[in-house]
This record gives C-alpha cells, structure tokens and sequence, in this order.
C-alpha cells in the first residue's frame, strides 16, 4: 500500500519472521522497590514500564468510591524520547486517554476488583520506545505487575495485535507494519477461558476475513500468554531462592 | 449535575424486561428507533433523530497548510460535543470518558477507514490543503450517541459542497457558489456504527440501546461497517468478557443494519437534492413545522396489538377452566383474603353475585388456616384481625389489605 512489500512471496515478512511469528519478548518482574508492584517487558523493540499501587484507600474525590468493588485507575503515557518524532505532551492528548480508558476497561474484566471493596488500585504504564503494539505491551506488563504485586485476576491478560496483508494474517505487528494504513486488530484475551476482554480494530477488513483473523490473534495472545507464565514462574524461583533461610 | 441515579426497582425492572426478551418502548432486540435525516438549508448541516436522541453535525472548510508528515493530504477533523442541553449529566468544557470515547470512535471510524479521499483535497502540495471540520452536537441524549453521531457525520459529509479553487501559478482563486458551482467531496463508502448493548455477561444483547438500557447494561460493543460488508472499526467497551462467536454474530446483525441505514441516508440525500433542483422548500425549518405545537405531545407507545384479543380469551378461558382452585389450600393463601387479590387465583372483583359466595370460603379458610397463622411470627399476629365477631364488610377490608402484604411476610417469617 504505501509501497513497502509488507509480505514476500516467500512468505517472510519486514523483519524476517513468519507471518504467525511473535517477536522476541522478554520481561522482569519486580523491578521498583517502592511500588506493590512493576513489571517491564520488551516486544521486539517495543519497551515498556508498568507500576502497581494499591489497593489502598480511594484518594482525590471520595465520590468515585464503589462500595461493592474496587476502582482501577489507569493511566498511559508515552516518553518523549519513544517515538522518532519527539513528543510534545507524554499524556493527556486524546489518544492517551483514550488508551487509559481501555487499559482501565481490560483490567476491570480481569481483576477480581469485588474483593477489594471502597479501594483503588493504580495502574500506571509509560512506554519507553514505540514500535508498534503499544496497547498489547502496556496490557502485558501491567500484567505482569500486578501478579507481582499479588492481585487476584481471573487469568493473565495477553493481549496481542494482528494485521491482515494478501489474505494472510500477521501477528504481532511492529510499527512499519501497523503505520502502512492496513488492518489493525488488538485483541486482549483471558487465554484460558477463552474470553475477550478487550477488541479493537482499525481500517478496512471484509466481514469474512474478521474470523480468520481473530482467530490468529487469539492464536498469538495464546502464545504470549506461555511466555507471560514462564516469566511469573522464574521469577518466584528466584525469588524464593533469595529469602529462604 | 450529576446524573439522577436508577432506581433498584426500575434496574430490576429492565433487566427483568431484557431477560424476557422484551423492551421499555416495544421493540424488538434487533430493532433500531426510528431515524430521521434532514438537511439544513446551507450544505453540510444535517440533524439526524434516533428516536429521541437528536444529534446536528455541521461541515465547514478552511485552506491550510498540511502537516509535515503528509503534504499532498488534506486534513479531517473530527469534533464531537456533549453540551449540557443534551443531558443534565453533561458538564460543560470538562473531558469526561464518553466524551474522548465518542470522539475517538468518530474518529477511528470515518478517517481510519480512509472513507473520504483526503488527497482529492490537495490544492498546492506541501502548502495549502482543505481542512474539512466536522462538528458533531449531542442536542438530546437518549441513548446510543455513537450511531446517532456517525449516521449525522457521514451524512452531513455527502451533503457537503466545497468552494472550488483554481490556481494560477502560486495564487489561489476561491470561487463563491455564485460564481462556480461548489464540488462535492469524494466519497468512497460510508462507515456506520452499529452499537450492541450487552447484559448479564454477554448473555442478552440488544441493538441500538436507549439511556435507560444503556444504564443498566454490562458492557457495548460498537461496531462500523459500510454496505460492502467490510468493517471499518470494531471497539469493545465496558469490562464484558465476549467470545469470537459473539463478535462474530454481531457482525453478521451490523452488515443488515449498516445496508438498511445507507439506503435510508442515500435516499435523504436525493430527496434534499430533488428539492433543491425544483427550487422547493427544503431545510429545517420545512422539515419539522409541526413540531413546535406538538412538542409536549407523548408518542403512543408502539405496543404490538395485533393479538391481545386472543391472549385475552386465552386467559379468560383458562381462569374460567380452572374455579375450583380456591379450594385448595395451597401454602400462599393461609391469611384471610390472600386469595382475592393479586395472587394469580380467580379474581372476583365486579362479580357481584359471587361474592358472598367467596366471602363464605374466605371464612371457611381463616377457620381451616387458623392455626398456620399462629405458626407464623408474631408481627403477623398483630395485623390479622381474627375475630369471628366483626362486620363481614370490615373483615373483608382488612383481609384484602392483608392480601397485599402476606405473601412477603411469609416469605419473611421462613
């Protein structure tokens, strides 16, 4: 579309993956001392921050407390040194919000927010390099944040993008791929009972095609979801080795 | 102001309603209210009626300079409004949630899907384009804002007209509509939203959802496509945990929509065109005269009629079939009168002759329940009146007033 070959006819793709091929992930948990919890995750070159507190009492207006359940407050925001362009404002433009807004609806579905009534929990994110999938990396790092901060969820939450080029869907998109005007979808996905927490899509996809490509974002939110869990599990390994006495 | 808070019973009630399949204004699940598009009399105003939401969006234009990224682009810009007119909730000049998600949706839906060719728009490259300014007003807010708001923005887009330009050299020459005609922009499809309402986990959805269901729903699921059945957007909101299947069902239900709400706007606008043509009145104030009298008119609800003769006799008969059912001593009805009165028993009012009759099984009963009614707590004992002694008309007052209260202290005393 906008003159770059997205897929060759080999079937590889910019970067040389496949077209169901993940990039490299790598996370840490626990990174912050002070917080309850901190998580950090590399997709591909797609860096990311998230930072747990709480649940603690509700601060700012009483009025947004929930007697029943928990408030998330979330909030997105990107370094200035992250995308090619130097950014102006790090949050509080519409697409920031926009993205706390989702942030804060895909871990409402996930967290068990009814346990902890007349209490908040924030969520705070910043990516520190942009290169494509922001939602997808901000999901799994505040993720892994807040197993480490030790709140309850229904499951991790892996969320994933994908694209549609030639028929083909791609996982994972990197920033060449998403910025060419193709499809987006991201898809956050609670992998072990299967349910949706969070869809959007961007840009022209016939309604045929829609199942094909939900089904190879699941496919790739599936597959992060092992990543996530491996990650959790060395974690507590070494952890564990630490304070044993 | 903050908005007025529902009430449990009136929750209860349309989650009740939603559970049965049924909905406050008579509509079906898959029913959309009514639309109504009209033009104003400049191009590129239209007010588009959901119901009773009522949504105005306005096109204008300016020349710019485009941005550094895309030089020979020309420039959307999308602005959606809740003005405090629109809702009590609605508080002027603050970025609530709604606010940044309907905007952002409007956004997503019309320029992300590259409806409008921007590069049509270019007047000199990398100097001056067209900047094309949509201004979307919330002037009544009953629900499902965003397909009110998209079917307003694509509509009022396809009316517009922009001035034509010529240029000569590096001069710009803007023509008035006197001197050219203005040129329309060129439109490659029409996104439309379509919003799903979902209840009890995904159990129940509803299309196009008014405020009150809108306030007792889980979460939505916004939808745009255009009549090629290709998805230009899908957005998930709300906390709800929804399966492929559901996504995918919802999008089959948008492609039927989306095509019948094309048809409607694409004929609006060739209607509007006619007019215009024929030097016939068209705009506003031609469109909506008789609503200035009619304002504070109530619409009849649309209630489906066309059976209730039936279902009457059927239940007629079936009550009829069934009289011996005041016999049976069934554990609803041990205090005095419960069968009277709203208990799904054979109702007896304005049957006179049946009365006394009635009255004698009534006493019948206290005699029989008599001992039930020591049973039961003592709050019971104080209310009841079970002197045999008293006026029959008396007990009779004090046995349907009863009638109305003992099923629940029943369900209490257990």
């Amino acid at each position: 579309m906008a003159g770059v070959e997205l897929l060759s006819d080999q079937g590889y793709r910019l970067d040389g993956r496949k077209a169901s091929e993940l990039r490299k992930v790598q996370a840490r948990m626990g990174v912050f001392a002070q917080a309850d919890g901190s998580a950090y995750i590399e997709q591909g070159n797609t860096k990311a921050l998230a930072v747990v507190y709480g649940p603690h009492e509700v601060r700012g207006s009483r009025s947004r407390t929930m007697h029943d359940r928990a408030v998330i407050n979330c909030q997105y925001s990107m370094a200035t040194f992250s995308t090619a362009e130097r950014k102006r404002r790090p949050h509080g433009d519409r697409k920031s919000s926009e993205m706390s807004l989702h942030l804060k609806q895909t871990f409402e579905a996930a967290v068990l927010t009814q346990l902890y009534p007349r209490s908040q929990i924030d969520i705070y994110v910043k990516i520190l390099q942009s290169d494509g999938g922001n939602y997808s990396a901000c999901v799994n790092a505040a993720t892994l944040a807040l197993v480490d901060a030790g709140i309850p969820m229904r499951d991790y939450v892996c969320a994933c993008t994908a694209g549609f080029v030639e028929d083909t869907p791609l996982a994972d998109l990197c920033h060449a791929e998403e910025s060419g005007g193709g499809t987006t979808l991201a898809l956050a996905l609670l992998p072990r009972s299967r349910h949706i927490a969070l869809v959007q899509m961007d840009a022209r996809l016939h309604q045929d095609h829609l199942d094909m490509l939900m089904e190879a974002a699941a496919e790739a939110c599936r597959g992060l979801s092992k990543v996530l869990d491996g990650v959790v599990r060395q974690h507590l390994q070494e952890v564990s080795v630490l304070t044993r006495d | 102001m903050k908005d007025t808070p529902l009430s449990n019973c009136e929750r209860q009630f349309l989650l009740k309603a939603v559970e049965e399949k049924k909905r406050v204004d008579g509509r079906q699940t898959y029913d959309y209210r009514n639309i109504k598009i009209t033009f104003g009399t400049e191009y590129g105003c239209c007010i588009v009626d959901l119901g009773k939401t009522r949504i105005l969006a306005q096109v204008s234009c300016e020349l710019v300079p485009p941005k550094d990224s895309r030089p020979t682009e020309g420039i959307l810009f999308f602005n959606l409004e809740l003005s405090p007119m629109a809702s009590p909730a609605f508080e002027l000049g603050r970025q609530s949630e709604l606010l940044v998600k309907l905007n952002r949706q409007l956004e997503r839906c019309l320029r992300n899907s590259k409806c409008i060719d921007t590069e049509s728009l270019c007047v000199i490259s990398g100097e001056k384009v067209w900047q094309i300014r949509v201004d979307v007003h919330v002037l009544n807010h009953d629900g499902n804002l965003m397909d009110a708001a998209s079917i307003a923005a694509i509509a009022a887009l396809s009316h517009f007209r922009r001035p034509e330009v010529a240029i000569q050299g590096r001069d710009i020459t803007v023509f008035t509509p006197e001197e050219r005609d203005p040129i329309p922009l060129s439109i490659y499809h029409m996104p439309i939203c379509v919003s799903f309402a979902f209840f009890q986990q995904g159990t129940y959805l509803l299309v196009d959802p008014c405020e009150r269901e809108e306030r007792v729903m889980d979460g939505l699921l916004v939808i745009a496509m255009n009549k090629h059945r290709e998805i230009c957007s899908i957005q998930s909101s709300g906390g709800i945990m929804l399966l492929k299947e559901q996504v995918l069902r919802c999008s089959k239900i948008a492609s039927v929509k989306v095509s019948e709400i094309t048809e409607l706007i694409n004929k609006a606008l060739d209607n509007d065109k006619r007019a215009r043509k024929e030097g016939g009145k068209f705009g506003f104030a031609e469109s909506m005269p008789k609503e200035r009298i009619t304002a504070l008119k109530k619409d009849e609800a649309p209630v489906e009629m066309t059976d209730v003769q039936d279902t009457a006799n059927e239940i007629i008969s079936r009550t009829e079939a069934q009289p011996d059912i005041v016999k049976v001593p069934s554990p609803v009805v041990p205090a005095p009168g419960t069968g009277q009165v709203g208990e799904g028993l054979l109702n007896t009012w304005g049957l006179e002759e049946e009365e006394d009759e009635e009255e004698e099984q009534h006493e019948k009963e206290e005699m029989s329940t008599g001992e039930v009614m020591v049973l039961s707590d003592s709050e019971e004992d104080d209310v009841v009146i079970l002197n045999p002694d008293a006026n029959k008309p008396k007990r009779l007052e004090g046995g349907s007033k009863k009638g109305v209260e003992a099923p629940k202290k029943q369900k209490t005393s257990h």
